[in-house]
C-alpha cells in the first residue's frame, strides 16, 4: 500500500523523465560547436594539448560568470576530456573554497589579504606552497542613470559621492549643473540605487568614493552599501540595472557591459572626464602598484583610483591558484586552462560575451610567466 | 472527504483501552513510526548543532569585535551583533504578519467558496486552480513581484502617501520603483496562500455532515452554520495552518531578496525605499562574499530566525491545546 | 455563540408566501452591472483615465455596500449578513485568481519564446550567448525532488502517524511535535549550509553533489509533510477506527487500510504542496548541489544544476546581449511550473484512485 503510494508517483516522474530527453544533444565525445548567434569562443591555439582529461572544480566571484563560462566552454571545445566547473557563488564562497582545498581554483572580487596569504595554508597546495592573486578579469563599473530630458551627464566624484550618499537630492542641484552646461535637470528627487548584496561591484565603486571624494564619502569601503547613507537598493547587477530602467530619474552602478541603452556617466578623472571603455579601464590595472612583500609571481592589485586619464571605476577580478599542486595531473589542468584564460583568444572572447576590458598586453606578458611557474 | 459513519451515539471507550493480543505487524510499523520520529529528532539535533557550533563566534563576540570586522549596528541605543540582528528579526516579523494580515482572510473566505459555497462538481477543480499558485517557484515570483507587481503599485504607493500620509505607516516619502515592504508582503501573501487554503479547505471538509445538518435543520443561513458548526470545530487546523503559512513567510528567502529594497534598520513606514530587511534575505544577500565573522553572524541570525520561529509556534500550539476538545481524534 | 432568534423576519407585502422578503433573483446581476459603471467612471473621474485595478476595486465595493443595504431593508439582517458573507467568499476567491493570472500570463509570454525542442535536449555545455537549454537543470530538478521526497514522504508519512496514533501524550511525541515546528523555520539557506557542512565531514571537504541538495531539500520538506499529514489523521473519526478494531483488525492494518486512506486526498495534497515547495529552492540547492553547465544524471558524485539555479543565473548573471540569457531564464521558469503542475495532476489522480467514495 505505501509502497504503491511512494512508487507510483516516482515512477511516473521517471517515465516522464525518461520520455522527455534521453541525454543532453550537445554532449558527447565530439566537441560541440557554438551554435549561431552566439559569440563563439575560438579554440585555443594550444590544441595539441587535447589529450588533457579530467576535472577541475572552480569556485567563487559571481561578476566574472560569464567569463569564467566563456572560457570554459571554450577550453573545453578544444579538450573535449576536460570538464570545468565553477560555481559563481560569490568571492567570500570562493575564497573559503580554495584556503580550505574543496576547489582547484577561485576566482574573487579582491585578492587574498597579506594574513590570509602563507605558505602552506591552502588546501589544494603543497606545504611549501602559497596562492598565486592573478588578476584575469578588468570590468569597467558604469555609473548609469534614467532621467527624463538627460542623455549626457558628467559628473565629478564629490557629486557623485553627493549624490549616492543623499546629501545631493535633487536633480536640479547646482552642483550637478556646474559640470553640465546646457543640461537643463527635471526639478525632481533623485532615486539612487545601490546593490542591496555584499558585492565586489559596490567594494569597488566605494573605495573609489572613498579615494576620490574623501570629503564627502566619510565611509570606508566595503563590499556591503553603508546603511547611514540609505537609498534604494536591488539585488545584483541585473536588479540595479532593472530599477534603474523601471524607475524613474534614477541612478545606479552596474557593470558597464550590462548598462544597455541606459544612460552612462561620464565621469572626471584628473583633469579630464573618461567613460567606462575598456582600454581605459585597462589602464587603470596598469597603472596601480602590486602589493609589496608578496611572491615574485603574485600580482595582488594596488588600485590607484587617482591615476591620470585611466577609469577609476573598474573592478579587478583574480583568479587564485596554487604555486605548488599536491595533484601534478591537477597542475597540469589549471596550468593549461589559465594560459587559455589569460590568452589573446581568451580574452576576447570573454570580452565578446561577458563585456569586460581585456588586459593589457603589459599584463599579459607578466601573467603568462606567472602561471607558467605553476607546477 | 470521508464517510460519515453514522452508527455509535455514545463515544466508544479511548482506542489505547482496548485489549488485543500484540502482533509483529503492529510491532514491525510501531517500531517504524516511531523511529521515524527519532529520526527527525535526530537530524534536527544535527542541524542545531551545526547551526550553534557556527553561531557560536558570533554570539560570544563582543562589540569592538564586530565593528573591526563583521556588520556592525546602525542602532543608537544598542551595538554589537544583537544591535545588528534585531532591524533583521524586526523585518521579518513585520513583513511575515503583513503577508498573515492580507493572506489569512483570503484563505479562509476561499477555502470556505470551495468547501461550502461553489458548486459540487466544480469545487475539486478550483481548489486545484489555487494550488497551482503553489506551483510558482519563488524565484518565478521574485521576477514576477520585480517586473510586473511593483510597477503596477506605484500609483497606490503615491496615492496613499498623498493622502493618507498622516497615518503613521503610510508616511514618508514614496518609493520611486515600489518595490517596498508592502510589495513584498503581498507577494509573500501569495505566496503562503495556497497552503493555508489547501489546509483549511481539508479541515472544513470534515466537518461532521451531522453538525452541518443539524444546524441548517434549525433554520442557521448558509454563514451562520458555517460560524456555528464548520469554524468551531476547524478552528485547530486553521490555527495550524495559519502557522505554517507564517513558517513559510518567515523563512522565505529569494522572492523578497529580489524584490524587497531592504537596508538595516527598523521603521514602521511601508511605502517608502528604506525598508527593514528580512533575515532570511539578508543572509542570501550577504553570504556569497561573506567570510570569517561575518558568516557567523550570519548564521547566528539564522538561528534567530529559528528561534522566532519557535516562539510562534509554541504560541500556536498553546492556542490549539485550549482547543483541543474540537479535535476529531480526541 | 449567537443570540439571532429562529423566527424569520415578517416583510410587510407578502405576495407570494414562498419568495416573500426576499430580493429577486435579477438582482444580483443588475447591481453587478451598475456597480461595473458606477466603479470605472469614478475611477475615470479620479485619475482621468480607465484604470483597471482601480475601477475593478471600485466597483466591487460599491456592489457589496449596495447589495449589502439592499438585502438590510428587504430581506432583514440575518440574511443580509448571509450575504454578504456569501460575496465576500466568492470575491475573495476571484481576488486570488488575479495575481495567479498575472503570474501565469506573465510566464507564458516571456517563457513562450524559448520553449523550443532544442530546450529540452541540450544542456549549456560549450554554449555561450543564444542557443543551449535546460536538459542538465531539469534531469537535475527530476533526479533532486525525486531523492527529496524517497527520503522525506516516509520519514514524514510514518512520524505522522506515530504522533497521531501511537504517541499521544507520550513526552517522545510532545518533543517530536515541538521540535517539527522548530524545522519549519530552519531558513532553507541554512538547510543548504547544514547539508554542505554534513557531506564535508562525511566525504571529504568540499563535497557537493545531487544527494546532498537531496538531503537540504529534505531537511524542508519533512516538516511541511508531517505537520500537514498529522493534522489530517487527527481529524479522521474515531467512529472508523473503533469499527475496525471491533471487527478484530490489527492496528497496523487499521492504519493503513482506514486511517491513511481516508485521508489520502488531503495527505497527497500536502505532499505535493511540500514538493512545489522545495522544487523551487534555488539558495540551499547552489550551496549544496554546486553549480555546473553539464549533464549529469549520477546524483553521488559530481555538481549537479537544478532548474531554480539555473534561472536565477541566467536572470542575474547574464552575459551581452541580455536577450538569449533573458529568454532562457523565463522559459526555465515557465518549465519548472510545468512540471509541478504536471506532478499535482498525478498526486490528485493518485489520490482519487485510493480514497474511499464519498458523499461529497
Amino acid at each position: 500500500m505505501k509502497l504503491k503510494k511512494i512508487g507510483a508517483p516516482l515512477a511516473v516522474l521517471t517515465a516522464a523523465a525518461l520520455s522527455l530527453t534521453a541525454c543532453a544533444a550537445n554532449e558527447g565525445a565530439a566537441p560541440a560547436t557554438t551554435p549561431a548567434g552566439g559569440s563563439g569562443p575560438g579554440a585555443p591555439s594550444t590544441a595539441a594539448a587535447s589529450s588533457l582529461s579530467g576535472t577541475l572544480a572552480g569556485r567563487g566571484s559571481s561578476a566574472m560568470s560569464v567569463a569564467q563560462q566563456t572560457w570554459i566552454a571554450g577550453f573545453q571545445a578544444a579538450n573535449s576530456g576536460v570538464t570545468i566547473n565553477y560555481s559563481p557563488d560569490g568571492s567570500g564562497a570562493g575564497r573559503e573554497s580554495f584556503t580550505s582545498g574543496a576547489v582547484d581554483y577561485a576566482g574573487s572580487d579582491r585578492a587574498f589579504k597579506d594574513e590570509e596569504m602563507g605558505a602552506g595554508k591552502f588546501g589544494a597546495c603543497t606545504a611549501d606552497s602559497n596562492a598565486l592573486n592573478l588578476p584575469v578579469y578588468i570590468s569597467p563599473i558604469a555609473i548609469i542613470f534614467n532621467v527624463e530630458g538627460v542623455d549626457k551627464l558628467q559628473l565629478d566624484a564629490d557629486t557623485v559621492a553627493g549624490i549616492f550618499s543623499g546629501k545631493i537630492t535633487n536633480w536640479n542641484d547646482p552642483a550637478i549643473a556646474a559640470t553640465n552646461a546646457g543640461v537643463t535637470f527635471p526639478d525632481s528627487p533623485i532615486t539612487a540605487v545601490h546593490r542591496s548584496d555584499d558585492s565586489g561591484t559596490t567594494e569597488n565603486f566605494t573605495d573609489y568614493l572613498a579615494q576620490a571624494a574623501p570629503s564627502v564619502w566619510t565611509e570606508e569601503a566595503d563590499g556591503e552599501w553603508p546603511a547611514a547613507f540609505g537609498g534604494e537598493s536591488a539585488q545584483g547587477t541585473a536588479g540595479v540595472v532593472d530599477a534603474v530602467t523601471g524607475g524613474t530619474n534614477t541612478i545606479g552602478y552596474a557593470d558597464a557591459s550590462q548598462a544597455g541603452d541606459l544612460g552612462i556617466v561620464v565621469v572626471k578623472s584628473g583633469d579630464a572626464f573618461v567613460g567606462p571603455t575598456a582600454e581605459d579601464a585597462a589602464k587603470l590595472v596598469d597603472n596601480s602598484p602590486v602589493v609589496e612583500g608578496r611572491g615574485e609571481h603574485d600580482y595582488a592589485l594596488e588600485l590607484d583610483r587617482k591615476a591620470e586619464g585611466a577609469y577609476p571605476i573598474a573592478l579587478v577580478a583574480y583568479a587564485m591558484v596554487c604555486e605548488d599542486y599536491k595533484d601534478d595531473a591537477k597542475a597540469e589542468l589549471v596550468k593549461a586552462y589559465m594560459e587559455y584564460m589569460i590568452s589573446d583568444e581568451g580574452q576576447k572572447a570573454a570580452q565578446a560575451a561577458a563585456g569586460n576590458a581585456p588586459i593589457s598586453a603589459d599584463m599579459q606578458a607578466k601573467l603568462q610567466a606567472a602561471v607558467e611557474s605553476i607546477s | 472527504m470521508n464517510k460519515q459513519v453514522q452508527a455509535p451515539h455514545e463515544r466508544a471507550a479511548h482506542s489505547d483501552l482496548i485489549p488485543a493480543k500484540p502482533r509483529v505487524g503492529d510491532k514491525v510499523f510501531t517500531g517504524l513510526s516511531t523511529g521515524s520520529g527519532v529520526a527527525i529528532l535526530v537530524i534536527l539535533a544535527a542541524v542545531a548543532a551545526f547551526l550553534l557550533l557556527r553561531a557560536l563566534p558570533a554570539l560570544t563576540a563582543s562589540a569592538d569585535d564586530i565593528a573591526a570586522g563583521g556588520y556592525t549596528s546602525n542602532l543608537a541605543w544598542l551595538d554589537g551583533f544583537w544591535g545588528w540582528v534585531l532591524p533583521l528579526a524586526f523585518g521579518t516579523i513585520w513583513a511575515a504578519l503583513g503577508a498573515l494580515a492580507l493572506a489569512v482572510p483570503v484563505s479562509i473566505g476561499i477555502a470556505l467558496f470551495i468547501s461550502h459555497y461553489a458548486p459540487r462538481r466544480l469545487a475539486q477543480t478550483l481548489g486545484y486552480v489555487i494550488d497551482l499558485l503553489a506551483a510558482v517557484p519563488s524565484v518565478v515570483y521574485g521576477l514576477w513581484g520585480f517586473f510586473v507587481l511593483a510597477p503596477a503599485l506605484g500609483g497606490l504607493h503615491r496615492w496613499l502617501t498623498t493622502y493618507l500620509g498622516w497615518f503613521p505607516l503610510f508616511s514618508g516619502q514614496a518609493s520611486g520603483t515600489g518595490r517596498t515592504i508592502f510589495t513584498a508582503s503581498i507577494v509573500l501573501a501569495v505566496m503562503i496562500l495556497p497552503i493555508i487554503t489547501s489546509l483549511c479547505r481539508e479541515v472544513f471538509l470534515q466537518t461532521p455532515k451531522l453538525h452541518e445538518e443539524a444546524s441548517l435543520a434549525l433554520g442557521a443561513t448558509r454563514w451562520e452554520m458555517i460560524r456555528m458548526a464548520v469554524f468551531p470545530f476547524a478552528r485547530a487546523g486553521i490555527v495550524s495552518a495559519i502557522m505554517l503559512g507564517l513558517g513559510r513567510a518567515l523563512g522565505e528567502t529569494m522572492a523578497v531578496a529580489m524584490i524587497l529594497s531592504g537596508q538595516n534598520r527598523i521603521s514602521f513606514e511601508v511605502l517608502t525605499a528604506q525598508n527593514p530587511n528580512t533575515i532570511a534575505a539578508n543572509i542570501a544577500l550577504s553570504f556569497p562574499e561573506a567570510y570569517d565573522l561575518k558568516i557567523n553572524q550570519l548564521i547566528a541570525s539564522g538561528l534567530v530566525l529559528f528561534i522566532i520561529t519557535l516562539a510562534v509556534n509554541m504560541f500556536a500550539r498553546w492556542i490549539v491545546s485550549r482547543r483541543a476538545a474540537f479535535s476529531g481524534a480526541n | 455563540m449567537s443570540t439571532a432568534t429562529l423566527t424569520p423576519k415578517r416583510s410587510a407585502s407578502p405576495s407570494n408566501s414562498l419568495t416573500a422578503g426576499q430580493l429577486p433573483a435579477w438582482t444580483t446581476p443588475v447591481v453587478g452591472a451598475a456597480s461595473l459603471a458606477v466603479g470605472f467612471l469614478a475611477a475615470w473621474l479620479l485619475t482621468g483615465e480607465i484604470g483597471l485595478g482601480l475601477g475593478v476595486a471600485l466597483s466591487a465595493l460599491v456592489f457589496l455596500v449596495v447589495m449589502h443595504v439592499a438585502s438590510l431593508t428587504i430581506e432583514g439582517g440575518r440574511r443580509a449578513t448571509d450575504r454578504l458573507a456569501k460575496h465576500l467568499v466568492v470575491g475573495m476567491f476571484l481576488l486570488a485568481l488575479l495575481p495567479l493570472v498575472s503570474v501565469s500570463l506573465t510566464a507564458l509570454t516571456n517563457g513562450i519564446n524559448r520553449l523550443d525542442p532544442t530546450f529540452f535536449s541540450t544542456s549549456m555545455r560549450n554554449i555561450v550567448g543564444a542557443g543551449g537549454g535546460a536538459a542538465h537543470a531539469i534531469w537535475g530538478t527530476l533526479i533532486i525532488t525525486g531523492v527529496a521526497m524517497a527520503i522525506s514522504v516516509p520519514i514524514g508519512l510514518l512520524t505522522a502517524v506515530y504522533l497521531a496514533e501511537y504517541g499521544q501524550g507520550k513526552p517522545l511525541a510532545r518533543s517530536i511535535t515541538f521540535f517539527v515546528d522548530v524545522m519549519t523555520g530552519i531558513p532553507s539557506i541554512v538547510a543548504g549550509l547544514f547539508a554542505y557542512a554534513l557531506f564535508g565531514v562525511l566525504f571529504g571537504i568540499g563535497t557537493v553533489n545531487g544527494m546532498g541538495g537531496a538531503v537540504a531539500l529534505s531537511v524542508l520538506m519533512i516538516p511541511v509533510v508531517v505537520r500537514s499529514t498529522e493534522e489530517l489523521l487527527r481529524i479522521v473519526p474515531n467512529e472508523l477506527r473503533e469499527a475496525s478494531y471491533a471487527l478484530g483488525v490489527p492496528k497496523w492494518k487499521t492504519i493503513m487500510r482506514i486511517v491513511i486512506p481516508t485521508a489520502i486526498s488531503g495527505i497527497v495534497a500536502g505532499v505535493i504542496l511540500a514538493l512545489a515547495r522545495i522544487i523551487g529552492e534555488t539558495a540551499p540547492l547552489m550551496i549544496a548541489a554546486g553549480f555546473t553547465q553539464s549533464l549529469n544524471t549520477n546524483p553521488t558524485s559530481g555538481a549537479m544544476m537544478t532548474l531554480p539555479v539555473f534561472v536565477y543565473d541566467q536572470y542575474a548573471r547574464p552575459g551581452v546581449p541580455r536577450e538569449p540569457y533573458w529568454d532562457r531564464a523565463w522559459a526555465g521558469a515557465l518549465t519548472l511550473i510545468l512540471i509541478v503542475m504536471l506532478l499535482n495532476l498525478v498526486g490528485r489522480l493518485i489520490a482519487k484512485r485510493f480514497a474511499p467514495k464519498t458523499g461529497r
